[in-house]
């Protein structure tokens, strides 16, 4: 194992970047000394981690033996992203996402059961049966989706702002997309309307820099993304998001922004898929190397984190392995779980096409 | 009863249910200031407010996703296309987003909200101004399809539209902002999914919606003069299709004929004359026939134009080979 430091702010943070949280996001992650509340919030990001990465290996499982079909994009390398940002929502913040969307969904606090019946296309899904791994939806959760057209669901975040500002709500919206969804129209126009009338949404692009198959160079002329949120007249951060703390930074300057200025923020969280696209590609060999896998794999987010828990001490490799076999026995459970749900029922076919109701 | 322009009763109808109900709210490209490009909205800024009646850049596709979004957590947005040709840039959203939330979510998400603005050709606007456009978005589960041809039935339906829990596609026509007719008075809804027959008579019955409506009741005042009575049937809504309606005038005069403003292939009158078949194929004396746009974009040049477009002469010409007299 690659011993990576990751006790600093990373770098791709600049100096008044960190100013700037030390004076919002009140109490600094790691002020020396050592704090429960800090100890037990590692440990929260790292059961939450963990939970994702272990529920996604037994999708890829699954998939292969037949029990998940469709497309099925895993978020194997990107766990930092969920984890830090739906540590720092609160219950009645609303949370939208493109189709790769487990990760997002565990995290946000949906059921493990309920999502691997989704995939399973099983009657108690969160979506029925009838979304599959692209449209995992829980209004209990303000999850609203699991969007399969790239960029589509960008416009659909303005609009869950625009019906905070239009309530006088203090609530935020979370919006998650691939970098290669700000080459689409979508993504322009949400964002010029989020700025120019102020609607409290923190866009995320989730550069992997991989859409499907196109590396980024082969796809967008600037590469720096995030520059364009210059364009929109709003705030703009470039993150290392294999650092969950260094996501929890940004992504709480940019919540407090949206919250109580209503002001949106576009943030470039820069990571890397382990795996293919989707489960019909392979993770390397075709458009990235081996190499280039291997070497971005040194920076798997759950090792970087398991490192910052050891160096403060927080648990002993016992209490680690025990965090791991829980989240294993969890994705167990659900497997288990949706295995033995029946699929829907036939009349569901024809069950909400239309709602019977008037206002 | 007052007599209304079409226009006016929209207005009616908005303003009505903007009083009604907070959560509804009119969003779209000169809706506000400029009182609606074709001033469908007048009065309602200054009694509304910004939040309420809100300008949007020119963005279609993005102004429709705000409008998706908003319906997801509980407003009831109504969309103003200013007019249906650039909502085509706006598809993905009603499509994909609006007409599938409710299935995908297994019911969590709901889409209580209206994509409205007008339809159909105006005069010399030519190829990309002048299309009508129900046909397309008739083909999808999860929306309803509206599309009133006069007065009464633009605010009563309209109405119902704001209040329906699904996502809406209301098609007004352009041509028809300026006719007039009388609407009732105070308080009213036409329910979603029930035709009318807007004339009445034994010896073939007209299938039409929307704009050929009108075309449909001077066809038919032409030909009460050479002494043949038709039934009009006015779909006034293409999804959900009044099946019933239709087939009970088609069993009285054995004859029909679809007339429509889109165009031939696909259009809402081929699954029309499906339904036809399938329920009145004893009741038929001859082959059901069908008016529509010819297939071509729509051109420029006046006589062009007019060649193009369905028109009641023939609309005559096909209620009379379907009796034979031609």
């Amino acid at each position: 194992m690659t011993e990576t430091a990751i006790g600093g702010r990373p770098s791709a943070i600049s100096k008044k970047d960190a100013a700037a949280s030390e004076q919002s996001a009140g109490a600094p992650e790691n002020n020396g000394a050592p704090n429960e509340a800090q100890k037990s919030l590692r440990t929260d990001l790292l059961k939450s981690m963990l939970l994702q990465r272990r529920f996604e290996e037994r999708c890829a499982e699954a998939y292969a033996l037949g029990k998940i079909g469709g497309f099925c994009h895993l978020y194997i390398g990107q766990e930092a992203i969920s984890s830090g940002t739906m540590s720092l929502l609160r219950p009645d913040d609303y949370v939208v996402t493109s189709y790769r969307d487990h990760g997002q969904a565990l995290a946000r606090g949906m059921s493990p059961r309920s999502v691997m019946a989704e995939l399973f296309g099983r009657k108690d899904g969160c979506s029925g049966g009838k979304g599959g791994s692209m449209h995992l939806f829980d209004k209990n959760v303000n999850f609203l989706g699991g969007h399969g057209i790239v960029g589509g669901h960008v416009p659909l975040a303005a609009g869950v702002g625009w019906a905070i500002k239009y309530r006088g709500g203090d609530q935020v919206c979370v919006c998650f997309f691939g970098e290669a969804a700000v080459n689409i129209g979508a993504f322009h126009e949400a964002l010029n309307m989020a700025s120019l009338w102020k609607l409290p949404v923190v866009f995320v692009i989730e550069n992997n820099r991989y859409g499907m198959g196109t590396e980024i160079s082969r796809a967008t002329a600037n590469e720096d993304v995030v520059a364009r949120a210059a364009a929109y007249r709003m705030p703009g951060e470039s993150v290392d998001a294999q650092d969950v703390f260094a996501v929890r930074d940004a992504m709480g300057r940019a919540i407090q922004l949206a919250r109580v200025q209503r002001q949106p923020t576009l943030l470039e969280m820069k990571t890397y898929r382990f795996m293919g696209h989707s489960m019909s590609d392979a993770a390397s060999g075709t458009y990235r190397s081996r190499e280039e896998l291997e070497e971005n794999m040194k920076r798997d987010p759950i090792l970087l984190l398991h490192e910052r828990i050891n160096a403060e001490g927080d648990l002993t490799e016992g209490e680690f392995a025990k965090i791991d076999e829980e989240a294993k026995a969890i994705a167990q459970d659900a497997w288990d779980y949706a295995d033995s749900n029946p699929e829907p029922p036939l009349e569901e076919l024809y069950n909400h096409v239309y709602v019977d109701t008037t206002s | 009863m007052a007599v209304l322009t079409y226009r006016d009763a929209l207005n009616q109808a908005l303003r009505e249910e903007l009083q009604r109900d907070d959560r509804v709210f009119l969003m779209g490209e000169e809706v506000a200031q400029y009182n609606g490009a074709y001033k469908v909205s007048k009065g309602l800024l200054d009694e509304f407010g910004p939040m309420r009646v809100v300008d949007t850049p020119i963005t279609e596709l993005g102004f429709a996703g705000v409008g998706v979004g908003s319906a997801m957590v509980g407003l009831r947005p109504v969309i103003e296309f200013m007019t249906w040709n650039f909502a085509l840039l706006a598809l993905d959203q009603v499509v994909n987003a609006a007409a599938k939330m409710l299935y995908m979510s297994n019911g969590q998400f709901p889409m209580p909200m209206v994509f409205r603005g007008p339809n159909g050709s105006a005069l010399q606007l030519s190829a990309q101004h002048s299309q009508a456009w129900e046909s397309w978005v008739a083909h999808i589960p999860g929306l309803k399809v509206i599309t009133p041809g006069t007065p009464a039935d633009a605010k009563g339906l309209l109405k119902s539209a704001i209040r329906d829990d699904n996502p809406v596609v209301f098609l007004e026509g352009e041509m028809l902002y300026n006719t007039k007719g009388e609407v009732p008075d105070g308080e009213y809804t036409i329910p979603i999914g029930k035709a009318e027959l807007k004339r009445e008579g034994d010896a073939c019955t007209i299938v039409t919606h929307g704009k050929m409506v009108l075309v449909a009741m001077q066809a038919a005042d032409t030909l009460a003069k050479e002494g043949i009575a038709v039934d009009v049937v006015d779909l006034r809504t293409v999804r959900p299709m009044d099946v019933e309606t239709i087939a009970t005038s088609v069993r009285k005069t054995n004859r029909a004929v679809v007339l429509e403003e889109g165009w031939e292939i696909c259009g809402v009158g081929a699954q029309t004359v499906d339904f036809i078949q399938r329920e009145c194929f004893d009741d038929l004396d001859s082959p059901v026939l069908r008016v529509h746009q010819e297939d071509v974009p729509m051109p420029y040049a006046k006589n062009l134009e007019r060649a193009a477009k369905p028109d009641a002469a023939k609309a005559i010409a096909a209620v009379k080979k379907v009796m034979y007299l031609a």
